[in-house]
């Protein structure tokens, strides 16, 4: 037993729990925190400009690798930073462990400088946070904290600690395990359960995956692919699902929702047996909830029983770990054909190619799109923003590997895809990492280029830039007679912009530039900004609008397409 | 968190009973309260208290079951981490007392008449004065009501009720068995995630 101060206890419980990587901004109090950093040479700390940017980090950092991300910040408004990132980590499930410093103990709630109550704060959008008062408590707080954070259901924590605590010593005594009586997420799904939709499964004309970000987290994507191979059955995923299932793969149908393929909002319609594995029926995925295919029968696989059964009544359902219960289904299930049924689904997609992208003289974003795929082979993990690009390039991009498409789905964070590309570089170096932003969304949080030049990482920045707030114009166009209010944006110049920060950057006007632009993009070795001037006006589609069904998707209108 | 007093049997119908035992720290009132105002669950009433096992506390929640579920309360509830076991009640053979305490003016002209009232329903009188007594009531909510209503023509100064509180009748119990730590050490050991180290996927 050793005497320690906290500070020296909360690194050394960190470094004990596998983490090589914190990404943070000093302040006032987690100054004993920073002043014991350098004690801690396995623990890299990545020194962010706004801690919004430290959560996104951690976020991508956990999303690309698995991994739990660790962001730290100072209390007060340092802690109140990072909330968008930690709202944006608990909707869509990714294990962030949010370190925030506080005032000192006799100064807690008597309104101190720099005091905010984050752990009241952020009751709602994590799965659990500690508010230690005793140095003693640390490492458990901290191994618990990590232990909610990374299993059953993935989901951010938060630790906070006044800074007395951080510099009072104790005794350092390691916690040999974690012992929660209110936490244990069922993993293996109930045999009868999984004996039940085998059958159902067996018995289904229409049979159709659908295949949730929940994939990633349990690492089932083999079994996914075993379990479709095996029944023959098509595989639709949600955005968040992307990669799960590989979309060069013959039962790869896209992905379902507001701007999912015709044929994949097709097929959810038309299925009889939906198995729903890893996935939450979201209502930008589903549509319309009570118009939504009445007549399926849901198999409903997630490791969180609270998701079974809330937005759509289930035939089977299973509370289990993806990977398990997919495992025990394969075993199960009877070797199938359905020719018919694929049939349909492939006439579909002939008759309503969504992904096809039209001749036009235009920089269309879908081709640039397009091009980056067919450039990179598509090997690159592509980090996305919030608005149209990000949907284009979840649609024109194709994802073959889990965690290759990284992206706030739930949340809809602008501002995401700099950061979290950077998280996903530092946790994968050697993987191509582009970030996909829009002018929009990247001005949300550019200061962390200043990061890239830092941690000299590789990354690709591509902006979409067409002038405009894209998603927003959409909807004022379709849906508020073009009153394009608030939606236009006066843009800086990015490649100026990206030249102070001491970043290589190529403005890209003419169709005919982008390939060029892209592979001397791919051949520079440091970090690069790409500013495509985008077509102004293109809208997504398909699209199935706020409120309607997914059977009334609408395609892009004739006029559209002769533009 | 009040007991609605003026509400009828037939709204109480609709009402669930939920006991959810929980960890006895800090927050934790906050923590459930919060989670079923995020929700949109109403609560009719609640109680929290100590139980029979040390640390643990005995939080008896009544849901209004026109706001929500009760499925979905109790899938909820099982999320926060320091609520260790959760149990719907409604459709059990349940006994449900509540207290409260009813300080009623009165004289010496009507003092005994009001004390007559307090026998029918077997209130105690805990404190009396010369213009008012407080009776103490223990019973389901309906026999609470009529003694309120009976008690109201002579001046309710103040009233104070528990909210409901629940136990199953017989020998089932809504209580926590400590697992042996060996047992949870292999829980956690065998359902932790294999997050760490190499990707499975880093040669793609």
């Amino acid at each position: 037993m050793t005497r320690m101060t906290g500070a020296q206890i909360t690194l050394e419980t960190l470094q004990r729990e596998g983490v090589d990587t914190i990404f943070g901004y000093p302040g006032g109090v987690v100054l004993p925190l920073y002043d014991t950093l350098p004690q801690f040479p396995g623990i890299k700390h990545v020194l962010v400009r706004h801690e919004q940017g430290a959560a996104h980090m951690a976020d991508g950092y956990a999303r690309a690798s698995g991994r739990m991300g660790v962001c730290l910040g100072t209390s007060g408004p340092g802690a109140t930073n990072l909330v968008t990132g930690i709202a944006t980590s608990w909707m869509d499930s990714t294990p962030v462990f949010a370190l925030t410093g506080n005032v000192a103990r006799t100064l807690l709630g008597k309104d101190g400088f720099q005091e905010a109550d984050i752990t009241g704060i952020t009751h709602s959008i994590t799965k659990h946070n500690y508010l230690v008062m005793n140095p003693s408590e640390i490492a458990m707080s901290i191994r618990e904290a990590a232990h909610i954070c990374r299993t059953g259901r993935p989901g951010p924590v938060l630790v906070d600690i006044p800074k007395d605590v951080f510099q009072e010593s104790t005794d350092f005594d390691w916690p040999e395990q974690v012992s929660l009586r209110g936490y244990k997420p069922t993993m293996e799904g109930h045999p009868g359960m999984i004996r039940r939709a085998a059958e159902l499964i067996d018995q289904a004309k229409r049979p159709l995956v659908i295949s949730g970000h929940g994939i990633m987290w349990s690492d089932a994507h083999h079994e996914l692919l075993e379990l479709a191979e095996k029944a023959n059955i098509p595989v639709i995923t949600t955005f968040l699902g992307i990669g799960g299932f590989p979309e060069s793969h013959d039962l790869s149908y896209g992905w379902l929702g507001m701007h999912g393929m015709y044929y994949a909002n097709m097929a959810a319609d038309a299925a009889d047996v939906i198995i729903g594995v890893g996935m939450r029926f979201d209502d930008r995925a589903m549509g319309r909830f009570k118009d939504f295919n009445p007549t399926a029968k849901i198999i409903h696989i997630d490791i969180d029983p609270a998701e079974i059964g809330k937005n759509f009544p289930t035939a089977v359902p299973i509370v289990g770990d993806a990977k398990h219960v997919l495992r025990e289904l394969v075993g199960r299930v009877q070797e199938r054909k359905h020719p018919d049924w694929i049939r349909w689904i492939d006439q579909q997609r002939e008759e309503h190619p969504s992904l096809h992208i039209r001749e036009s003289r235009r920089m269309l974003p879908q081709y640039v799109v397009r091009t980056l795929y067919e450039e990179t082979n598509g090997n690159a993990t592509i980090v996305t923003g919030v608005g149209q690009h990000q949907m284009f390039a979840g649609q024109h991009y194709f994802y073959n590997r889990p965690r290759q498409l990284i992206t706030s789905g739930g949340l809809g964070t602008m501002g995401f895809e700099l950061p979290a590309a950077i998280g996903a570089q530092i946790a994968c170096p050697d993987q191509e990492t582009w970030a996909i932003c829009g002018d929009g969304s990247f001005q949300m949080t550019l200061q962390e280029m200043a990061v890239l030049v830092d941690q000299q990482l590789p990354i690709k920045m591509a902006i979409f830039n067409n002038g405009y707030l894209g998603m927003i114009r959409q909807w004022q166009q379709l849906f508020y007679e073009r009153n394009y209010s608030s939606s236009g944006l006066s843009q800086p110049d990015f490649c100026k912009l990206a030249d102070a920060y001491g970043i290589r950057a190529i403005r890209v006007e003419h169709k005919s530039e982008v390939e060029p632009a892209i592979r001397e993009a791919r051949l520079y070795k440091g970090p690069i900004l790409l500013d495509f001037q985008i077509d102004q006006e293109e809208n997504v589609w398909p699209m199935v609008p706020a409120g309607a069904a997914l059977s009334e998707t609408i395609e892009a209108p004739a006029e559209e397409l002769m533009r | 968190m009040s007991t609605a007093t003026t509400s009828g049997s037939r709204r109480r119908h609709l009402n669930h009973t939920v006991v959810a035992i929980v960890e006895d720290k800090p927050g934790v009132l906050m923590r459930v309260s919060s989670l079923f105002r995020r929700r949109g669950f109403n609560i009719e009433s609640l109680t929290v208290g100590h139980s029979e096992a040390e640390g643990l506390s005995r939080m008896t929640i009544v849901v209004d079951g026109e706001s929500a579920p009760v499925e979905q309360v109790e899938k909820q509830l099982y999320k926060l981490i320091d609520v260790v076991k959760v149990s719907d009640l409604s459709n059990e053979d349940m006994i449900s007392r509540e207290l409260a305490l009813l300080k009623v003016r009165c004289n010496n002209v009507n003092r005994h008449e009001l004390l007559d009232i307090a026998a029918v329903f077997r209130a105690d009188v805990v404190d009396i004065a010369t213009n008012a007594v407080i009776l103490q009531v223990v019973g389901d909510e309906e026999k609470i009501d009529g003694l309120i209503k009976m008690c109201e023509p002579y001046g309710i100064r103040e009233l104070s009720r528990s909210g409901r509180m629940a136990m199953v009748r017989g020998t089932k119990t809504t209580t926590v068995h400590d697992q042996e730590p060996e047992k949870i050490a292999r829980i956690h050991a065998s359902q932790g995630r294999r997050v760490e180290g190499d990707l499975p996927f880093s040669s793609d």
